[in-house]
């Protein structure tokens, strides 16, 4: 699992059957300190997330299991969940 | 698995179903010095670990369900399964 912050969304009509009615989000990968950590990446979401949204998102195999149309579909990014707080050491 | 010192709790209300229940942390992978290596991770908590701990994570589905001890969650697939007591290393000449 990573944090991340969701900075766009995608919009796709042609794919495939099994990664339909599923929403297509752009995420930037985040360190502990918020910073960028890597490039910007598409992940689907589960949990209902939104521009803007600091979140948490699983990648592989794992992530295709989060698709609710079924485990055997082309996907390995996929939102988990949102993050309402982090404590890190330096705000402790 | 992956040696890391735990730099963050993560609280999380809205998530998929299959990860309630367990503590979020997030992990600063470290090398044989101690000093921080590579992208920080998130994981489950599977021993009770905390902010500053050294700990072993698996990153790796099967793994880390056992580790948790829930086979059915296959959305999940990092878990933190121990916190190190001490590393013993070879002296450098």
């Amino acid at each position: 699992m990573k944090l991340g912050r969701v900075v766009g969304r995608v919009v796709s009509t042609k794919k495939m059957p099994c990664i339909e009615g599923l929403k297509l989000l752009l995420v930037q990968p985040l360190d502990h300190l918020q910073q960028n950590a890597g490039p910007i990446i598409a992940a689907f979401d589960t949990v209902k997330a939104g521009e803007g949204d600091l979140i948490f998102f699983e990648s592989g195999k794992e992530a295709a299991q989060a698709n609710p149309n079924g485990w055997f579909n082309p996907a390995d990014a996929a939102i988990i969940g949102i993050v309402d707080a982090m404590n890190t050491e330096e705000t402790r | 698995m992956i040696v890391g010192r735990v730099v963050a709790n993560v609280v999380s209300t809205e998530k998929h179903p299959q990860y309630v229940g367990y503590k979020l942390l997030m992990v600063q992978p470290i090398d044989i010095n101690g000093q921080p290596k590579g992208k920080s991770i998130l994981a489950l908590d599977a021993v009770q670990a905390g902010i500053g701990d050294t700990v072993l994570v698996v990153d790796e589905g099967g793994s880390a369900r056992s580790a948790l001890g829930d086979e059915k969650a296959l959305t999940i697939r990092t878990a933190i399964c121990g916190i190190v007591d001490r590393i013993d290393i070879e002296a450098t000449t």
